[in-house]
């Protein structure tokens, strides 16, 4: 029973108010891909054992979505942000580097 | 025999007597006993027959942690099954049967199971029950089924009497455990003024220290306790729960608290149970520790009890469970047992003690004249129902018995292991203490909450510490270490000091003797309620199951209901020494919540009945229930199946609704539908890509049916768009698909189009829909007056606003039954009122209202596709015929891409068609179409399936529709579809639509 703070009304959110929504910062590929991208922006998925950025929705709440960076073993949040944008914000990033130095997912580090 | 004393009994109050049955037979005990301590005054030490052997069983704990003492209490509406004696309060009237046994407790046939137990080994089940395979359903199965399960289920037919609640709360710091260590911590942590809770799940403060003595602050415990107890209780933020559970901890400071509200006064008013749904920033776990059987041969024998067990049952109940007890043990502890009973008149002919030496309780034993023999141990407790008498040999030999005594009770005590379980639910690490031979909480492996930082800190012995002084000095600094973990600043104040005896160390003894020989194993249980020994432990590790996790499954061990409270420590000391492993390679099982098990009463709350979901009716569902309606779920919804008539089966309901819509006029209530506005100055832009078809061309007053899939291409919802104004767009979905689609709407323009000006709200409760539907669907309109409602003016795919009668109303001209229709939204508060107009204007007309069932079959007959019917998530417009729908001009739209997959594409894909039963009748929902040939199971090849089929009253045939491979070339084909029923149904492919094919009806 997670608790996450809403980005947007403020409100740290327990985990029945809320609806997960998979992987963040997917990048949509549509009519022009080829095959391999469209294959991998439907179906791959991280599934790290550490650190990893997930979409939330405030469902029984604001109803906005929100991003959240945790850890998936230790369940330690290490913030929430907004939906619109496509990285981790640099405060995010630099708050996971001071507690998990090292670390990496996707392309971000 | 067991009997109450004359004297002690600190939690009963002699002055008050109370009846109560066991297996019918009529006993009697005091307010304040628990039920197994009643039953003990009564010399009823036998309380209940073990799982898989049906061996007597008597009371062997005396709290949570009790395996043997499971009854069924209470009758009928209020029976329950698998309750503990040991924590069950005695009242006035308490019903209680043993459980596992047949036909009585002292005579059971299941008990042979014993005599075969070197047939019956770990694993039994799985080795025996492999072969022959015919034999598993006939022989097995049943046979399985009859043995299994503990305790008798509730009577099918009644329902429970009682009322359940949640609460929610929220609290700086949760103590969990009551004894002198969660007073101490709770204390310790309120004066930082940080508000706390603390729960016990016993009726009683101050645990297991009262009993056992010493003093605090020169004072006896008792004082102690409730001094404290009344310190807590004058601070405003301190909150004290007797008779609540913490039952388990969960992430982010989730804990899950059980209070027994009534248990011990049943049918008083208010909730039995109340489940506590509390947030806390820390939580201290006081839970005490739980003390060890030892594993000698007889140890399950009625009489056979824990040495602290006994104690309490002197001290607080007094009552003795035997007249002549020795008492066995590998620690100084038991010594307090035997002191205690002695000086309550009971004889103890002996305290083996397997260690050669022992601390000053035994010099404080031998001074009241107690026999102590060093390096001794039980080699065999002797007797069936009862303790009859003891073998008694050397500690370190195999078992040859040096002499034999007679007793009635045995004492046991092969040390203590902290309660860790609340520390580890969520996460929290142990060590292994060598010392005292138990696993700990590490404390630099807390479980973590949020912040990453430790978010439960273990108190007293709990967290280890077992003597008085220990005990209240970890509490107190556990408490303000809690206070600071949640951002108080703790206030400096110095420990309570606690004194009692020392004692010397213990040693670990896993096994009684130490080399006992096999036929003295053969009876050493370790897990009393699944009948789990030691030689079952060594057979798993000799076939070679070495995880302590898998030994746990292949032999039961610690999977009963007390889930190895008492068992698991022996039993991977048993493991790891098989396996010549150290006990911390080995490792614990995992702890998982609840603590004891909770009632699902409990669980379920108020959220039960009609208040278990909640269900969504439209403004004209009284009316509907008034007017015969067979009611369907439809998502959160109920609606109107069919309005059945006096005389009438719901089927014949159905057909006369089916042929009078077609033939004069019906009305269905179409308020369920979602509506949802879509509105911005990208609106259109954001609708092209939601649906298939284009819908920023759509005109403003005219309507467009839309299909709408995923970005993997999958069919998800369908419905008429109608665009009310130059940037505004009104979308009907299905009538579950409301939420989900607005949802799915708001998921792409916020988390991929989030610069698109668009809102979208979800307006469906705000009107009610009345679809008018038949040849005299425009007269009954007309006859009302208002708008003008004729072909010219308001043509099929259009709307307008406008007035019907007296009513403000939206009309569109859009049709599901293939009739002229028109689907009227009003107000919803006006509803009812518009609904009782159409109905009485509507009698010269024919009118009728008419259910789900008939919409389903018009538009059957019409070959309309229903989402959820022709659709099942693996299905794409193209598998439809739905091409039209597909827009070639936008270069985007959800699925677009996907439909473009090779999967998707193939032309072997299943594709759908009308079916017509040769013989006219309804071919089975759900049925398969065979082809030639059989798969490598053996099984037909299948070909397609049926996605709806109806018996249609207007055609007077059954007719269908299906997904069928290659369906659409292979026109007039007869194909066959294998029923359940036994029979066969053979169709022909036809066109789906059967009815008006050329769309007369509704274009008039």
């Amino acid at each position: 029973m997670l608790i996450l703070h809403c980005p947007y009304c403020g409100v740290d959110a327990e985990e029945t108010e809320l609806a997960a929504g998979g992987e963040a910062h997917l990048k949509r590929f549509g009519p022009g891909s080829d095959d391999d991208q469209f294959h991998d922006y439907l179906f791959m998925r991280e599934n790290p054992k550490g650190v990893h950025f997930e979409r939330w929705r405030h469902a029984n709440g604001c109803g906005k979505w929100f991003h959240a960076a945790r850890c998936t073993t230790t369940l330690e949040v290490f913030g929430t942000y907004s939906a619109q944008t496509t990285e981790p914000p640099k405060d995010i990033r630099d708050a996971i580097s001071a507690k998990r130095p090292g670390w990496k997912w996707r392309e971000y580090s | 025999m067991s009997t109450r004393l004359a004297n002690q009994g600190r939690l009963i109050d002699r002055s008050k007597q109370v009846t109560f049955t066991f297996n019918g037979t009529t006993m009697r005990g005091y307010e304040g006993d628990t039920l197994a301590s009643a039953l003990l005054a009564n010399d009823q030490m036998m309380m209940g027959r073990s799982f898989k052997y049906h061996r007597p069983r008597g009371v062997v704990a005396s709290g949570a942690e009790e395996p043997n003492a499971l009854v069924g209490l209470g009758q009928g509406s209020r029976f329950e099954p698998n309750q503990r004696a040991t924590t069950t309060e005695l009242f006035d009237g308490l019903s209680a049967i043993s459980q596992n046994h047949w036909p009585n407790l002292e005579f059971d046939i299941g008990a042979i199971n014993t005599h075969l137990a070197r047939f019956l080994p770990a694993g039994f089940y799985y080795k025996m029950f492999i072969h022959p395979k015919p034999f598993w359903k006939h022989i097995y199965e049943p046979f399985i089924r009859q043995s299994a399960g503990l305790g008798k289920a509730p009577d099918k037919d009644s329902r429970d009497a009682d009322t359940y609640e949640h609460f929610y709360a929220f609290a700086d710091i949760l103590v969990i455990g009551g004894g002198v260590a969660g007073l101490q911590a709770a204390k310790a942590a309120a004066q930082s003024g940080a508000k706390v809770m603390l729960i016990e799940q016993t009726a009683h403060w101050g645990g297991r220290a009262p009993v056992d003595g010493g003093t605090i602050d020169g004072a006896p415990v008792d004082k102690f306790v409730e001094q404290t107890v009344s310190e807590l209780e004058a601070m405003d933020n301190v909150t004290l729960r007797l008779r609540c559970m913490g039952a388990g901890v969960y992430d982010h400071g989730y804990v899950l608290g059980y209070e027994r509200i009534s248990d011990h006064k049943p049918g008083t008013q208010g909730p039995r149970h109340r489940l506590w749904r509390i947030r806390a920033k820390q939580v201290v776990t006081a839970t005490g520790a739980i003390e060890r059987p030892l594993s000698f041969a007889g140890n399950d024998v009625p009489g056979v009890m824990l040495a602290s067990a006994m104690r309490d049952y002197v001290v607080n109940w007094g009552v003795t469970p035997g007249e002549r007890v020795i008492v066995a043990t590998n620690n100084d502890d038991a010594y307090r047992t035997a002191i205690t009973l002695k000086k309550a008149g009971v004889d103890i002919l002996r305290i083996l003690d397997a260690r050669n030496a022992a601390g000053m309780l035994a010099d404080e034993a031998r001074a009241l004249g107690i026999r102590v023999d060093p390096g001794r141990a039980i080699a065999k407790v002797k007797g069936g129902k009862r303790v009859k008498k003891v073998a008694i040999c050397n500690q370190d030999g195999i078992g040859g018995a040096r002499e034999e005594l007679e007793c009635d009770a045995v004492a046991m005590s092969g040390g203590w292991s902290p309660v860790v379980h609340m520390w580890s639910h969520c996460g929290g690490k142990l060590i292994w203490d060598e010392d005292h031979a138990y696993f700990r909480p590490d404390p630099d492996r807390p479980p973590l909450g949020a912040n990453g930082e430790g978010f439960v800190v273990a108190a007293g012995s709990a967290n280890g510490p077992l003597s008085l002084g220990d005990v209240v000095a970890d509490a107190h600094a556990a408490g303000k270490a809690a206070a600071k973990g949640a951002g108080f600043k703790p206030k400096n104040t110095k420990a309570p000091q606690g004194e009692t005896t020392d004692e010397a160390s213990m040693e670990a003894v896993w096994l009684m003797p130490a080399n006992a020989e096999v036929q003295l194993r053969m009876k050493s249980w370790l897990d009393f309620q699944n009948d789990v020994k030691v030689s079952d432990v060594q057979l798993a590790a000799r076939e070679g199951y070495e995880s302590v996790e898998h030994t746990k499954r292949y032999t039961t061990l610690g999977m009963a209901t007390d889930q190895g409270k008492l068992s698991n420590i022996n039993g991977l000391a048993i493991l790891a020494d098989a396996l010549d492993a150290e006990i911390p390679k080995v490792g614990t099982t995992t702890f998982r919540p609840p603590y004891t098990p909770i009632s699902m009463g409990a669980i379920g709350g108020e959220a039960r009945g009609e208040v278990f979901q909640p269900i969504r009716q439209t403004p004209m569902h009284n009316w509907h229930d008034k007017s015969g309606a067979d009611w369907e779920p439809v998502g959160q919804w109920r609606r109107t199946y069919a309005y059945v008539r006096p005389g009438e089966s719901v089927h014949d309901a159905v057909n006369r609704e089916v042929k009078n819509t077609r033939e004069n006029l019906g009305l269905l209530d179409a308020s369920t539908l979602g509506k949802l506005i879509v509105k911005g100055p990208d609106a259109g832009k954001f609708l092209d890509m939601m649906y298939t078809n284009m819908m920023s061309t759509l005109k403003v007053g005219k309507c467009r049916y839309g299909l709408m899939c995923s970005d993997n291409g999958f069919l998800i919802d369908d419905g008429v768009v109608a665009r009310i104004d130059e940037d505004t767009w009104l979308c009907h979905t299905t009538t579950g698909g409301a939420e989900r689609i607005h949802g799915h709407m708001e998921e792409w323009l916020q988390t991929e189009w989030w610069d698109w000006k668009v809102y979208v709200a979800n307006v469906t409760e705000q009107y009610a829909q009345v679809a008018v539907v038949g040849p005299n669907a425009r007269k009954v309109l007309e006859k009302l007056g208002g708008m003008d409602v004729s072909k010219d003016t308001l043509p099929f795919m259009e709307w307008r606003d406008g007035k019907i009668g007296d009513f403000d109303c939206r009309a569109y001209r859009i049709s599901f039954s293939g009739e002229l229709s028109y689907e009227i939204a009003v107000p919803a508060s006006q509803g009812q009122a518009f609904w009782d107009t159409l109905m009485e204007a509507g009698k010269e007309f024919g009118v009728m209202p008419y259910g789900t069932e008939c919409l389903h079959i018009l538009r059957a007959e019409k070959g309309f596709i229903m989402i959820g019917d022709e659709t099942d998530g693996t299905v794409i417009p193209q598998d439809l015929g739905l091409h039209w729908a597909l827009s070639k001009k936008k270069e985007d739209f959800l699925g677009k891409r996907a439909q473009e997959r090779s999967h998707m594409t193939d032309p072997d894909r299943w594709k759908l068609v009308g079916l017509e039963t040769v013989d006219g009748s309804v071919i089975p929902d759900g049925a398969y179409a065979v082809g030639e040939g059989v798969n490598a199971n053996g099984q037909r090849n299948m070909i397609g399936r049926v996605t709806s089929t109806y018996y249609s009253a207007n055609l007077d045939k059954g007719i269908a529709m299906g997904l069928i491979k290659h369906g659409p070339d292979r026109m007039g084909e007869v194909i066959e579809f294998p029923g359940t029923d036994g029979k066969s149904y053979k169709a022909k492919i036809v066109d789906p639509i059967f009815y008006d094919k050329d769309g007369e009806k509704q274009n008039v």
